[in-house]
């Protein structure tokens, strides 16, 4: 089945935040933030900002009537500096004005006097000052003090991997519109529709009931929007609040950039030891997490990343130590992948040294340690392991030594161009890792018309969730898609939402759609056993139409739905799910958080120009653990979308902070994604044929995250295309592997 | 007051030229599938098509309209997403391989996409694969990863096999690609360019303080905020500013000429026959259809494509305050800037023509150019070289780089070293040493300086081995 949006798309009619009709009287806002990223305010002056006609009002904390507290995990973070700023791009006033233009020209009139203090950037300097978000964490598996004189070969490094900036390109925003008796109605570009409620409600002072968030879709999210969508919607709320006005805020690419946080930058020291026939006995890491000012989900993150440290291997030793540190950069915060691919990244490093160290290829000491099913992972949970079933199926499929021999033989006749090649095996744990998070709800109704309206906590934004809801609830009813509508993303109909996040959306939500489906689905069964004398386990529903002891009847789907109607049974059902058997003990670090893994492998090819230091991948060829695929295309197209991000993040997205904490990657001018001349050649995508079971929805497995982590293999290609040109180069593992890098490195003389 | 066809209905506006054309599309006509993205061109979820009459013939080409004044867009015919969707509510035949092959994730790139496509379907050129790519090269999507847009791209490109010599609109119109109102358009648009013809002057004031806008590409982006309000001078509005001319040698440029219009004149493809090459590394299809040389040269950015292309070659430029006036002056580019975005200009003086020699085909003429990403990026460095050869001799050299000093260099020293030598390692080595002391890049989201002068030394080379590729005696490529 196609993706349901896409009518919508092609014809440019889908209704992102900035096109919702503005509705007369709307105002707009916008904000002064800090140019300092570490400092004590002194004075704000308005006087002139607050007297440009057209002006509304000025909003500083003094207007806040709750709490200006809008920190999710830990309540660290104002919603405007009131003493103290902690970051460049840190609001302190928001003006509101009858265009977004007076408000931008009296925002740019306000002076703030900020009284710099130390700045720090550098997740190390924070650490060294104790400057830490949360206290540190510690995963262990077995002994790796007394694993260490076992091993045969044991080495350690340094690793760097920089942020990333989301880049949805449609920005951050949001449109509040005052109701009757002091409640608002938020529209909002977010992943976490709940959460801008209870955050808005904490600092209005006010009931989660009073507040009304709705979304329809996102134009991208990433993770960029799960919590950091809140601050604008609780602006808007804010001045609604004060003004019984409707007030939107829809930010400038500039201000978005600036304003918010990123990917976490990671610097980590590894330790890895093994036996002389290549088993990982040992690895020991310390991971130092750059989380920016404040917390906002940087210890959930961090977590993700310790759950991730040893990727798709085994290994019986392990002890992983994390620290979340506290920096003067906007707070980091959720993209995709949420701290895994900085735990990965960190052991194929680990991995990589050594191999070049012993002489063989990484992908012999890969393979060497790929999970097996029923090996523990360092938190207590045995893998149901597809790892070597990937791996197996990508080096027969893709002729992994033929492959190698093409290199080969292309480098040693060739002295501008350079390949290199790297394999990446993946594994991905499907649940949010905070257990209380994984549950959902779905409401449907079904109208005598017999057309279907489903309501969940999922978000559309691109990941074709809606699609896949709507799947759900036609194939359990067996009707016609056309019958069926997904909803919006409503407060009011579905409460308590998880955000879309962690690739979970389509698992939590889809089974509780399944569930409420079914529950309609036995009432109207029970009517049409009744009608035709038949048990209810003898009635069907085939494409619209009812069938009893497989007959076909005279009763269509809509006939059955008004007959139920007409004997007053309820249509409609709230559904409740969630994922059994998870549970996780934070005090031992031990438990089952996940409901399921997801494996991959891919094998990733690059050219390198050693004239000019650029390069072109030639191919990502794959072989992925989708279980069984409910939807091929949407899933292929999360895979590609995905590989080519996670390539962005290795190679050419570089996030640029300045010493005094200054955003200079701050526009698309200075911070480059992928454009369609920079992704791989060829993109190859195998879907592993497994019939396992498993608790994804149809046993589809979730694919939103996991293919961002191949992208890793991209940095490694890049590594052994160096080496075929400058052999002794010691290249430092810091990543992304920029042009820069990689003409430095061509030409370096620095020998290992 | 500004008269243009914006899809399908003609619609004449009051509102100040320099207003950007997107705001007025979507906060005035209400047209929300033209979607906002980044307001810098980069992104491309605003593009749109610009329809105009050249020597009677109707000439599409997608533009970013965050970037473009309203000014620009008289006497044109606007196409938004809105006016290529289907009357009957169906898809037409680009949307539905778009959908069909799952090339939509989040939408919101998606109409900028369909519109590219649109123009690809619309250009004159024979329609290849290649080309559909090329015409969706300014338009930036976050979720698919492109290949699925590559296939629907390829499925595009099949459409079009049967088009052979037909004028586009009419074959689009005919092949249910586009609406059939495209075959009208030509005729519509005259009737406006004669009503335009007659209150030209409405789209900017004449005054010497106003600002002389060509394509806006880099005018709205320095100075997004303010260009609403400021007193504009569209070049484009002005008859006869887009011709690239020859006489005897001499080529000249107006100052509305675009890096596309240059790109398809036959006088430049034959002098430059690596010119797609070197066009495919400046910026993007729509910033190409509307950034001008002239504007190249004026923004005085330090890695200007155009300007080291230029000062390689040497131009001339004609400065003048009026298109009509008998004075002016000539100087040569390579004497343009004083310092970092200070021009050797008199106020309300402007580019009224760029004169070059155009070299001869025993000449030797090669440009390169590295960024962070490989394409749709500002240079982090840029250089061009020229070279009129006596035997294995160098008669006359000219040298240009960009970005590594606070103006677009001309490598004197070099090219004066380089003149009556033989191309050799040792003289090439030599040439790079002394431009080495010329030039004294910064460190920036860009690259590090010690990045900067060793991708000059890099891409001095390049020059080298492409020019001379069979010369294996000059090593050039050894590590260190």
């Amino acid at each position: 089945m196609k993706n349901i949006d896409s009518y919508t798309h092609v014809r440019g009619e889908s209704i992102y935040l900035d096109d919702i009709p503005v509705v007369q009287g709307t105002l707009y806002a916008a904000v002064f933030d800090s140019p300092i990223a570490h400092g004590r305010i002194k004075a704000i002056d308005l006087s002139v900002a607050g007297s440009i006609k057209g002006v509304e009002r000025i909003f500083t904390s003094s207007d806040i009537p709750g709490e200006n507290q809008i920190g999710g995990i830990v309540p660290d973070e104002e919603l405007f500096a009131t003493t103290h700023v902690h970051f460049c791009g840190m609001p302190i006033v928001m003006v509101v004005a009858e265009s977004e233009e007076i408000a931008r020209l009296a925002v740019s009139k306000i002076k703030v006097d900020i009284e710099p203090l130390p700045i720090i950037t550098d997740p190390r300097e924070a650490w060294e000052k104790g400057e830490l978000i949360i206290p540190p964490r510690t995963f262990k598996l077995g002994d790796t003090t007394s694993a260490w004189e076992k091993c045969d070969h044991v080495f350690e490094g340094r690793t760097e991997t920089n942020g990333q900036e989301h880049l949805y390109i449609e920005t951050q925003g949001a449109y509040a519109l005052p109701l009757e008796n002091g409640t608002i109605r938020i529209y909002s570009s977010t992943q976490g529709p709940t959460a801008v409620q209870r955050t808005a409600a904490r600092v209005l002072g006010i009931p989660m009931h009073r507040l009304e968030v709705d979304t329809t879709r996102l134009g991208g999210g990433f993770g960029g929007k799960e919590d950091q969508a809140t601050t604008w919607g609780i602006m808007c709320a804010l001045a609604t609040w004060h003004l019984k006005r409707p007030v939107k805020y829809s930010l400038h690419r500039m201000e978005d950039m600036r304003m918010t946080g990123k990917r976490h930058p990671y610097s980590a020291d590894f330790k890895i030891g093994l036996s002389k026939d290549l088993k990982i006995l040992a690895y020991e890491v310390t991971f130092y997490q750059n989380a920016g000012a404040a917390a906002d989900l940087s210890p959930a993150v961090m977590e993700r990343t310790l759950f991730h440290c040893t990727s798709s291997y085994f290994i019986p030793h392990v002890l992983a130590t994390a620290y979340s540190c506290r920096t003067h950069l906007p707070p980091n915060t959720a993209f995709r992948g949420f701290g895994g691919p900085q735990g990965m990244f960190v052991i194929e490093a680990a991995i990589a040294k050594t191999a070049n160290a012993l002489g063989v290829p990484a992908s012999d000491i890969q393979q060497q340690n790929l999970l097996r099913t029923g090996d523990e992972f360092p938190y207590g949970q045995k893998a149901e392991s597809e790892a070597n079933e990937c791996w197996n199926k990508a080096i027969e499929l893709y002729d992994l030594s033929r492959l190698r021999k093409e290199i080969d033989e292309h480098n040693s006749v060739n002295k501008q161009y350079k390949k290199g090649l790297a394999l990446m095996p993946i594994c991905f744990g499907i649940s949010f890792t905070k257990t209380m998070m994984n549950q959902a709800r779905s409401l449907v109704h079904v109208y005598t018309d017999g057309s279907v309206g489903v309501s969940t906590g999922a978000v559309e934004m691109g990941q074709g969730v809606n699609t896949k809801m709507l799947q759900v609830a036609a194939s359990i009813f067996s009707i016609d898609p056309a019958l069926v509508r997904i909803n919006s993303t409503n407060t009011y109909r579905i409460a308590n939402t998880s955000p879309s996040a962690a690739s979970a959306t389509a698992d939590l939500n889809g089974r509780a759609t399944e569930i409420a489906c079914q529950e309609i689905l036995k009432r109207l069964k029970k009517v049409a056993a009744e009608e035709f004398s038949a048990g209810e386990d003898e009635i069907e529903i085939k494409d619209n139409w009812v069938f009893a002891k497989s007959e076909k009847t005279t009763w269509e789907w809509k006939r059955l739905v008004f007959e139920t109607y007409f004997r007053r049974i309820s249509l409609s059902e709230l559904a409740h799910y969630t994922p059994p058997g998870i549970h996780y003990d934070l005090k031992k670090e031990k438990g089952h958080p996940f409901a399921y893994h997801v494996y991959g492998t891919a094998i990733i090819t690059v050219t390198i120009d050693c004239l000019r230091g650029t390069y072109d991948f030639d191919s990502v060829k794959v072989v992925h653990d989708f279980g069984n695929s409910m939807n091929e295309v949407i899933d292929i197209g999360q895979c590609e979308g995905g590989i080519v991000q996670g390539i962005g993040w290795m190679t050419i997205e570089e996030i640029v902070y300045d010493k005094e904490g200054r955003l200079r990657s701050n526009a698309l001018s200075t911070y480059k994604v992928p454009d369609i001349y920079s992704v791989p050649k060829e993109i190859t995508i195998h879907f592993l044929d497994t019939k396992k079971p498993n608790l994804a929805i149809f046993g589809s497995k979730a694919v939103g995250e996991p293919p961002l982590l191949y992208g890793i293999g991209a940095y490694f290609a890049l590594r052994n295309a160096i080496k075929a040109f400058n052999p002794t180069v010691d290249i430092a593992y810091d990543a992304p592997m920029t042009p820069e890098k990689v003409l430095m490195n061509l030409y370096s003389k620095s020998n290992r | 007051m500004i008269r243009f066809i914006l899809n399908e209905k003609e619609v004449v506006a009051s509102h100040p030229p320099g207003m950007v054309l997107l705001d007025f599309i979507r906060y005035h006509q209400h047209l929300m599938g033209t979607k906002i993205g980044c307001r810098e061109g980069d992104c491309g979820a605003c593009t749109v098509l610009v329809g105009e009459l050249t020597d009677s013939q109707l000439r599409y080409r997608s533009m970013t309209c965050c970037l473009m004044p309203l000014g620009n867009a008289a006497g044109k015919h606007i196409v938004t997403i809105e006016g290529i969707n289907p009357a009957d509510r169906e898809l037409n035949p680009i949307q539905q391989a778009m959908t069909d092959e799952g090339a939509t994730q989040c939408g919101f790139c998606t109409p900028g996409f369909v519109i590219s496509l649109a123009g690809f379907c619309l250009d004159h050129k024979k329609p290849s694969y290649k080309a559909a790519i090329a015409a969706i090269d300014g338009n930036i999507c976050r979720c698919t990863g492109y290949k699925s847009i590559e296939r629907a791209a390829a499925k595009i490109t099949d459409l079009l096999k049967d088009r052979d010599n037909e004028e586009p609109t009419s074959f689009v119109s005919r092949a249910k690609l586009l609406p059939a109102y495209f075959s009208t358009i030509k005729a519509r648009l005259q009737t406006l360019t004669d009503a335009n013809e007659s209150d030209h002057l409405a789209t900017g004031s004449e005054r010497s303080k106003s600002i002389i806008v060509g394509g806006g590409t880099d005018l709205y982006v320095q100075r997004h905020d303010t260009m609403v309000h400021s007193d504009i001078r569209v070049t484009g509005a002005y008859p006869g500013q887009q011709h690239i001319a020859l006489e005897g040698d001499v080529c000249t440029i107006g100052p509305g000429v675009t890096v596309s219009d240059l790109a398809v004149s036959p006088i430049i493809q034959e002098a430059f026959p690596e010119f797609p090459r070197y066009m495919k590394l400046v910026s993007s299809t729509p910033i190409r259809n509307m950034a001008t040389i002239a504007g190249n040269f004026i923004n005085a950015s330090p890695i200007g494509d155009f300007t080291i292309f230029f000062l390689a070659l040497d131009a001339q430029l004609e400065l003048s305050t009026k298109p009509e006036s008998r004075k002016s002056r000539t100087m040569p580019l390579r004497r343009l800037y004083k310092g970092y975005k200070q021009l050797d200009m008199l106020e309300g003086e402007y580019i009224r023509r760029i004169m070059f020699r155009l070299p001869a085909r025993t000449e030797l003429f090669h440009f390169e150019k590295v960024s962070k990403r490989m394409h749709l990026d500002i240079a982090t460095v840029n250089t061009a070289i020229h070279l009129r050869m006596m035997n294995d001799t160098i008669k006359n050299a000219g040298l240009s780089a960009g970005g590594v000093g606070p103006v677009p260099l001309f490598l004197q020293k070099t090219s004066e070293y380089l003149t009556g030598k033989s191309i050799n390692r040792e003289n090439i080595l030599e040439a790079i040493n002394i431009a080495q002391t010329e030039i004294s890049p910064i460190s920036d989201a860009r690259g590090t300086k010690e990045y900067k002068r060793l991708l000059l030394t890099q891409l001095l080379k390049a020059h080298f081995i492409s020019l001379f590729p069979i010369n294996e005696k000059l090593n050039l490529l050894e590590n260190g």
